[in-house]
């Protein structure tokens, strides 16, 4: 998949997460997710587990020390603490995710935006990254003890040289997108709650369109296979636990 | 951000006082308890050993350290004097009070036979290496904790910056033989350390060293 568009038959399932939501749902092996940011500005945090071992989860700092890089794009994959691949980004029109700051909870959603109950607001009232992972993970028996360092759809936040943070507003535009392709069945847990180090003020959680669909095979020149010497023994590994070696 | 890094700071401490002082052999764990408001100091004997570590919440174990609300809280991805390590729940768990070294690393987390074998090659599997020494230490502890126990570790003495282009990549070591970082307890805590086997990565000239470990109590 290298266009804009997905073949019609080829998606088994699309819908919208709006803002501050959450979801969960297994992509099973050979399919893949796009997530593509509808209106621009969206934060989208996502945990990848094995589903079926969920003791099996995603790493970052294993993702970011075989690929040498501290964000993902195009080519690059997620690795599980297992030396096995769960979903490769194989098409990204963003540039750059974020995987180092992980996500809000409600103490700095109450500080930035102040309180907003569901007594007063209902379903418009304020949710954090942090509570949404946790009712999501709950539904599969997970919780506090799985909650690890998680990727930021959409969002991006350079280093310095002296080892500062910066989040660089308006980084993704309407209509970006990313295609995570499933090398195993993967449990995704996602929640679209506003990037913590989100500096604008407004409470403006923005949705994010989801779409399933099959994807190609995986080719001996597939870019993720082939981006670093680390990856190809990674998709070894993930082979190897298919019985497919 | 909370906290105001000084860096380099060094400490009054003297080793004599202490309630507590070990050498741990390369390649070797290490569990301990650390009261609140007790100081950790771990000093780096040799130069440029990676000491890999996690720290509990002794009353909840399911508290635990994590890097990615501990930087961003801050605001920079290193460690240094004045850097408040922060659990998954917000709290803070530990400060560092002194600091000889200047940076700590948060982001290259603890080797693995298996990232072993992503990074260097698929025959690495049988190497000795951190996770093995965790999960060995949790298996042989009175804690009910594993696997699913280990998450984001602190790596002292190393360095790994990120550029600007967000490259990661692994540096020389800034540490050297004598150079020693301190930590104060803020709750109860269990500190889990890998003394990290690493013969794969010239991160520590392919030569795994003892750290000394000491205790004083407030």
């Amino acid at each position: 998949m290298t266009t804009d568009t997905i073949d019609s038959d080829r998606i088994v399932h699309a819908e919208i997460l709006p803002g501050a939501r959450a979801w969960s749902f297994i992509v099973r092996r050979g399919f893949a997710l796009r997530l593509t940011d509808r209106h621009g500005g969206a934060n989208c945090s996502a945990l990848f587990y094995n589903a079926n071992d969920k003791l099996e989860r995603y790493n970052m700092a294993d993702t970011l020390k075989a690929q040498h890089t501290a964000c993902l794009t195009k080519g690059h994959v997620c690795y599980s603490d297992m030396g096995r691949i769960l979903m490769s980004v194989v098409e990204d029109t963003c540039g750059w995710h974020d995987t180092i700051s992980g996500v809000s909870n409600a103490a700095l959603v109450r500080a930035r935006y102040g309180e907003a109950r569901y007594q007063e607001h209902r379903n418009a009232f304020h949710r954090d990254g942090r509570g949404l992972f946790l009712i999501e993970l709950g539904k599969w028996g997970l919780g506090r003890k799985d909650l690890v360092a998680n990727v930021n759809f959409f969002s991006k936040v350079t280093v310095d040289d002296a080892g500062a943070m910066h989040f660089v507003p308006g980084h993704s535009g309407p209509g970006a997108h990313v295609d995570l392709r499933a090398e195993m069945d993967t449990l995704v847990v996602l929640n679209t709650c506003p990037h913590p180090l989100d500096p604008a003020p407004a409470w403006s959680p923005r949705p994010v369109d989801l779409t399933l669909y099959r994807a190609d095979p995986v080719s001996d020149d597939d870019l993720c296979r082939t981006s670093c010497p680390e990856n190809g023994r990674g998709f070894a590994n993930t082979a190897i636990y298919h019985c497919q070696y | 951000m909370n906290q105001t890094l000084t860096g380099l700071t060094e400490s009054t401490r003297d080793p004599s006082d202490a309630v507590y002082d070990q050498v741990i052999p390369a390649g070797e764990p290490w569990l301990h308890e650390l009261l609140r408001g007790q100081t950790l100091r771990i000093l780096d004997l040799k130069g440029n050993q990676a000491v890999d570590t996690i720290f509990y919440s002794a009353a909840d174990p399911a508290e635990r350290y994590s890097a990615v609300d501990t930087i961003r809280d801050q605001g920079s991805i290193y460690l240094t004097t004045g850097s408040r390590l922060l659990s998954g729940d917000g709290n803070p768990m530990a400060t560092i009070v002194a600091d000889t070294c200047g940076r700590h690393d948060t982001l290259g987390g603890a080797c693995a036979a298996e990232s072993n074998q992503v990074r260097y090659a698929l025959e690495k599997r049988p190497m000795h290496n951190c996770r093995d020494n965790y999960l060995l230490a949790l298996a042989e502890s009175d804690y009910d904790m594993g696997k699913r126990d280990l998450t984001s570790n602190i790596n002292f003495f190393m360095n790994v910056p990120v550029t600007p282009e967000g490259r990661l990549t692994f540096e020389d070591g800034i540490s050297e033989a004598g150079k020693y970082v301190e930590l104060r307890a803020e709750m109860d805590l269990i500190v889990l350390v890998s003394n990290c086997p690493q013969l794969n990565n010239p991160c520590n000239a392919y030569n795994p060293t003892p750290v000394r470990m000491l205790i004083w109590d407030s």
